[in-house]
């Protein structure tokens, strides 16, 4: 049992680095998105499209793998690479692809009518989307971070496959000593759901905060 | 003073506007009737360019807004709008909306920004209301708001569209006086409204647009008393 423990607190780490790293890409990926300059709209598309129409598992063992891999027949030489870093790569930079797609709904949700009072004040692009449309959009936008983020908890169970030690992978590895399939299993699912639970809980509760605080509508 | 020459836009296969050709003079109130879908707002819109003409001149004082070469920006800090539905800004304090763009825009510091914020509050009745958030105001008071937010960029011209259209009519004499003592202090106007009561007193000039033309324009008397074309006449009987 206090193994698991220690694999839940692993996969709560991971989950949390990987989806504020994902959440900086996103804010990123997601403004692009909605750019003028058609280049740099074309390339965040591919990157969304790309990391949402893949298996996040064939996504971790490209990194893992696949790219030290490409990297010795380049080099000829041998650059392992860490799995945890790796594991995390993987998952931020998919996590990066959803929520730039939440961003540009935050952003889009926000009505016209701001924007064109920004601009025709004569404020840039720029600032309109800094000091206008983010701001009010950031706060539509927390709580599908929220299930974002339980998500990406539930995914990080795939990174056991490369043998990071989160909860899954360390269940496995107390199964290998016992051989109690079932018991350990099933405890494993228990404190995902328990902590997928948990985190909604939060999220309702901080939506309700925001309900209060937004004077918006 | 605003010349606009030959000017068209269209919205894919839709002309909306299709040749409006008018000179308007510093300090003069001109008034925009016609009925609904005429493009009295996209004429507007064309002004501070929130459209793109699509073709035709426009020459704000010195600016040529029409140019490619112009910056943008710089004529919409010079050419004020205010909306029907307000468009205040709901994550900043009535204080916050009014400063933010002459401290961004015109790089004033903020102490400069509040002082010109608070003597636009105290001129528009709105002092006190500074620090709250504009959902917790009525909709005659946020309009009034977003007259000063508009002013604090001391602009050249101002831009209304409908600015009374989604008050209760309680609150609409109230949005009127402040445009009307901005009149009479000289601002040069342009104003879409279906309030022919402030056209008749503070307007020089009403405009009557249809299917995207000027048909006619005269003074307020001229128009109201004496319009020569039918369509006018029967687009003020319905709304006299
Ligand atoms: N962004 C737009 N895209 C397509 N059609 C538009 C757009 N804006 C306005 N129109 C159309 O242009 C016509 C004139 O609109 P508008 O200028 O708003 O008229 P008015 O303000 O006189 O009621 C209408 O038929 C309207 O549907
Ligand atoms: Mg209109």
């Amino acid at each position: 049992m206090p193994l698991l423990l220690v694999g839940a607190v692993t996969t709560i780490w991971i989950t949390a680095i990987a989806v504020s790293v994902g959440v900086l890409i996103g804010l990123v990926v997601g403004v692009a998105r909605l750019s003028e300059n058609v280049l740099i709209r074309g390339l965040s598309r591919i990157y969304i499209d790309c990391i949402r129409g893949t298996p996040l598992l064939v996504q971790i063992l490209i990194i893992y793998l696949g790219i030290p891999n490409l990297l010795f027949v380049i080099t000829k030489q041998q650059m392992p690479i860490n799995v945890y870093v790796a594991g995390i790569t993987a998952c931020a930079i998919n996590s990066g692809a959803y929520v730039a797609e939440i961003v540009r709904a935050g952003i889009q949700s926000i009505d016209r009518g701001q924007s064109e009072a920004a601009r025709s004040l004569g404020m840039t692009r720029a600032q309109t989307m800094r000091y206008i449309i983010l701001p009010q959009a950031l706060k539509r936008i927390i709580p599908p971070l929220g299930n974002e983020f339980i998500a990406m908890l539930k995914d990080t169970s795939l990174l056991s496959v490369i043998g990071v030690e989160e909860l899954t992978r360390k269940g496995q590895l107390y199964i290998a000593v016992t051989f109690a399939s079932f018991p350990v299993y099933l405890g494993i699912l228990l404190m995902y759901l328990a902590m997928t639970l948990s985190i909604s809980r939060l999220i309702t509760l901080a939506e309700r905060r925001l309900a209060v605080s937004d004077r918006s509508d | 003073m605003i010349v606009v020459t030959d000017l068209y836009k269209s919205f894919g296969k839709l002309e909306v506007l299709k040749g409006i050709t008018t000179r308007i003079k510093e300090k003069e109130v001109v008034v925009v009737i016609g009925p609904s879908g005429s493009g009295k707002s996209t004429f507007l819109r064309c002004l501070n360019l929130l459209e793109q003409p699509t073709a035709g001149k426009i020459v704000i004082d010195h600016f040529a807004v029409t140019d490619p070469q112009t910056n943008i920006n710089k004529l919409r800090a010079e050419v004020g709008m205010v909306f029907q539905h307000f468009n205040l800004f709901p994550h900043k304090t009535v204080l916050e909306n009014i400063v933010l763009a002459p401290m961004k825009v015109r790089g004033l510091s903020r102490e400069e920004a509040e002082e010109r914020a608070y003597s636009l509050l105290h001129k528009i009745g709105l002092a006190e209301k500074a620090a709250v958030y504009p959902s917790s105001l009525s909709g005659g008071q946020q309009q009034r708001a977003a007259i000063a937010r508009a002013l604090a960029m001391q602009p050249r011209v101002m831009l209304f569209d409908e600015p009374t259209s989604a008050l209760d009519p309680e609150m609409v004499g109230e949005v009127l006086t402040v445009m009307q003592d901005l009149a009479e202090e000289g601002m040069t106007m342009v104003v879409v409204t279906h309030e022919m009561g402030f056209a008749r007193e503070v307007g020089d000039r009403v405009l009557f647009m249809d299917e995207g033309q000027i048909l006619e324009e005269g003074s307020p008397e001229s128009i109201f008393q004496n319009a020569q074309h039918e369509r006018t006449r029967v687009f003020l009987s319905k709304i006299l």
